[in-house]
């Protein structure tokens, strides 16, 4: 996927705003993806060059991090914490059933694009478990019957 | 009418559970009743099973309710509960209910009181008080001070603070540095996010004494990307410190600079080790460094470092403010002071519970926690994060202690305690955690990451049984001595502990990994 004009110029915008940050890379990598939706392959070309930077030490930092993505994202994400609070309250089951609502019980993107479903390790919720982000919103205490209202909430959105 | 303040927590625990729905339908009813409302977004209590707790001011002080549902707040306006009026939900006043009134709040002093980012508010109940202290003393007064204390790095390490700062202090260097380490990515705590999001001045003021005792002008505050409302916290906490004075050229009036900046994590666990965090802050890959140097010598960009946890460096103001022997007077044997607990995951009252160190896991789980929350029995319970020992009821009245918890091979780690119920299979507990460090490593040293993924296939084997007793217990030796090359090969924590949860979930629960006794027990020779 090729970046636009408009999109070059943001990313620009973000390495010259950074052109005097002792260690750069992480907090130019995270506003790019702000702006973006994530880090495409020519950004990352140009950040390498004006951080005088190999390619494969951007690559290596952009695969190495588990939050920066490579490709857009799906319109919708839901991000589900599987770690031991959680998942003493379910979460496993929660998981598979979120899963199955959105279409991704086979892959991380619904056929149509539409929802991806990702672990996440910790939200820090670990009393209020089982937790999960749509679109990074946080929701605790969660059931299949809350989760129900919510996707319902979400496919009318889209 | 005179108008009424009512506190709505905007603590993550309480937004998932719907806090901002609940300040909206309040504001929308007391203005369609014509009640005049002041609402203020304070920080969380930490009582999390009543989020949204929602507290009025009362003539008689404040009263809570909770946990409170947008569909709730017509039928309390109804009741009365502005004049803090009976109703279902209603807790009493806030600071009498036992689950808070037994702690003891030094660290979390201030939490869940007030607007978490007025700086008047956090100066009204004693804040800054330790900075400004400070600016008046030499360094080495305030190291002394601290070391005095007893305070050891609440992270998980418990390394004396006092002693590393004046590794720093005497370390040279052209530029020293003040690190923050708040990528708290264990499950089951809370309490990083709880500071910087509930008082985040805390950590500034803690952050700026040591910079002052250090010789550091330039900090930084390591935050996961996963707390987006801590980071924005602590983000405009920084700013108005900033424009007070508290921050920037003359910091509290001590002719001292100390400039503190934010940086986003993203999402590597190994990054709240401290070396491999230092690397990502330096914009690399989080690779752990081989130690030494120590980073207080050679640490962020080579440069001399302090480097804590948010909760050693929030427990240092009070250090300050009240003198080393009021902070010491808490605890036990040499594990002094206090420690936030976070009683997390199948728990009926989880939340944030700050004692001195000697409080039981009996006293946690049953007289605060009361029990699992789905009813059921106890089973394990996981204390210290995913590198922490599953703790069997035989040790739940065993004093948390440092040294009582190492001696027991368990770790006290960051303060977290997550309870699991009897559906709880332990084996498959083991999996997850060699599984965790499989997806985690930083891939530096082989027992890490290779160790990892053999252990995983090694307890798949274990608990597939069906094979002659013989062979299931070369492979319970195999995984034993797998966990030692971990526990004594591995190059940081991650590897090196990754054994605690998986060796006490075998030795303890030995009947989840289906585990075939001989029929004949060997004769020992």
């Amino acid at each position: 996927m090729a970046v636009s004009l408009v999109d070059g110029d943001a990313v620009a915008d973000v390495i010259e705003s950074h052109s005097s940050t002792p260690g750069a890379l992480l907090p130019i990598l995270h506003e790019v993806q702000d702006a973006l939706g994530y880090i495409p392959r020519d950004a990352a070309v140009r950040i390498a060059d004006a951080l005088n930077l190999s390619r494969a030490e951007v690559h290596g930092v952009i695969t190495f991090y588990h939050y920066f993505r490579s490709e857009p994202p799906a319109r919708h994400v839901v991000q589900v914490c599987r770690a031991e609070a959680c998942q003493s309250v379910g979460a496993d089951a929660l998981i598979s059933h979120v899963r199955e609502r959105l279409g991704c019980a086979k892959q991380a993107h619904s056929a149509d694009g539409r929802f991806s479903v990702e672990p996440v390790y910790c939200l820090g919720l670990c009393a209020s478990g089982p937790a999960l982000t749509i679109d990074e919103h946080l929701h605790a205490r969660m059931t299949q019957e809350k989760f129900e209202r919510l996707a319902s909430r979400l496919e009318e959105q889209s | 009418m005179k108008e009424v303040t009512v506190y709505v927590p905007k603590d993550s625990a309480a937004l998932a559970v719907g806090a901002d729905e609940v300040a909206a339908a309040l504001q929308v009813q007391c203005a369609t009743r014509g009640l005049p409302l002041n609402v203020v977004r304070n920080g969380s209590r930490g009582l999390l099973w009543l989020e949204p707790l929602v507290e009025v001011a009362t003539p008689g002080g404040r009263v809570a309710y909770g946990p409170v549902t947008p569909d709730d707040v017509p039928g309390l306006l109804d009741a009365g509960f502005l004049e803090g009026a009976p109703h279902a939900l209603r807790q009493g006043a806030v600071e009498s209910i036992p689950y808070l009134a037994s702690q003891e709040r030094l660290t979390f002093a201030r939490m869940g009181v007030n607007d978490p980012l007025s700086i008047s508010d956090y100066e009204a109940l004693d804040g800054f008080a330790g900075l400004r202290r400070a600016a008046t003393l030499d360094a080495s007064a305030i190291i002394e001070e601290v070391t005095n204390s007893g305070l050891r790095g609440r992270g998980g390490a418990a390394f004396p603070t006092g002693i590393k700062w004046k590794t720093v202090r005497l370390a040279e260097g052209p530029q020293k540095y003040v690190v923050c380490n708040a990528d708290e990515g264990d499950s089951g705590t809370f309490s990083d996010r709880m500071t910087m999001e509930g008082d985040p001045f805390v950590l500034i003021e803690g952050m700026a004494i040591t910079a002052l005792a250090v010789g550091a002008t330039e900090g930084y505050i390591y935050v996961r990307s996963e707390y987006p409302h801590a980071i924005a916290s602590m983000n405009e906490a920084i700013a108005r410190a900033e424009a007070a004075g508290f921050l920037g050229d003359n910091v509290a009036g001590s002719g001292e600079a100390f400039r503190l900046s934010v940086r986003k994590a993203a999402g590597a666990y190994v990054c709240g080790e401290e070396t491999a965090m230092l690397e990502s802050i330096e914009g690399k890959r989080g690779i752990v460094r081989s130690k030494p140097p120590l980073p207080a010598l050679q640490g962020l960009f080579g440069q001399p470092t302090a480097i804590n946890n948010v909760i050693t460096f929030a427990s240092v103001p009070i250090i300050l403010s009240r003198g080393a022997q009021f902070y010491r007077d808490y605890g036990v044997g040499r594990s002094r002071g206090t420690l936030p607990l976070q009683l997390a995951g199948n728990i009926k009252y989880g939340g944030l519970i700050e004692k001195a160190f000697g409080v039981t896991l009996r006293q946690l789980i049953y007289e605060y926690g009361g029990g699992t929350r789905s009813g059921r029995p106890v089973k394990a319970v996981q204390v210290g994060g995913p590198l922490g020992a599953y703790v069997p009821e035989s040790q739940w009245d065993v004093p948390l202690d440092y040294e009582a918890y190492a001696a027991m091979g368990a770790a006290v780690g960051h303060g977290g305690i997550v309870v699991h119920d009897d559906t709880a299979d332990l084996s498959k507990l083991a999996r997850y955690a060699m599984e965790y460090c499989a997806i985690e490593s930083c891939g530096k040293c082989t027992p890490c990451r290779i160790g990892s993924t053999r252990g995983v296939e090694v307890i798949d084997r274990i608990t597939a049984g069906g094979g002659a007793v013989s062979s299931q217990s070369e492979q319970v030796e195999l995984l034993r001595s797998l966990c030692d090359t971990m526990l004594n090969g591995s190059l940081c924590a991650l590897g090196a502990m990754i054994p605690y949860p998986v060796l006490s979930a075998l030795n303890h629960y030995p009947e989840d990994f289906r585990i075939v006794e001989p029929a004949h027990p060997p004769v020992a020779s």
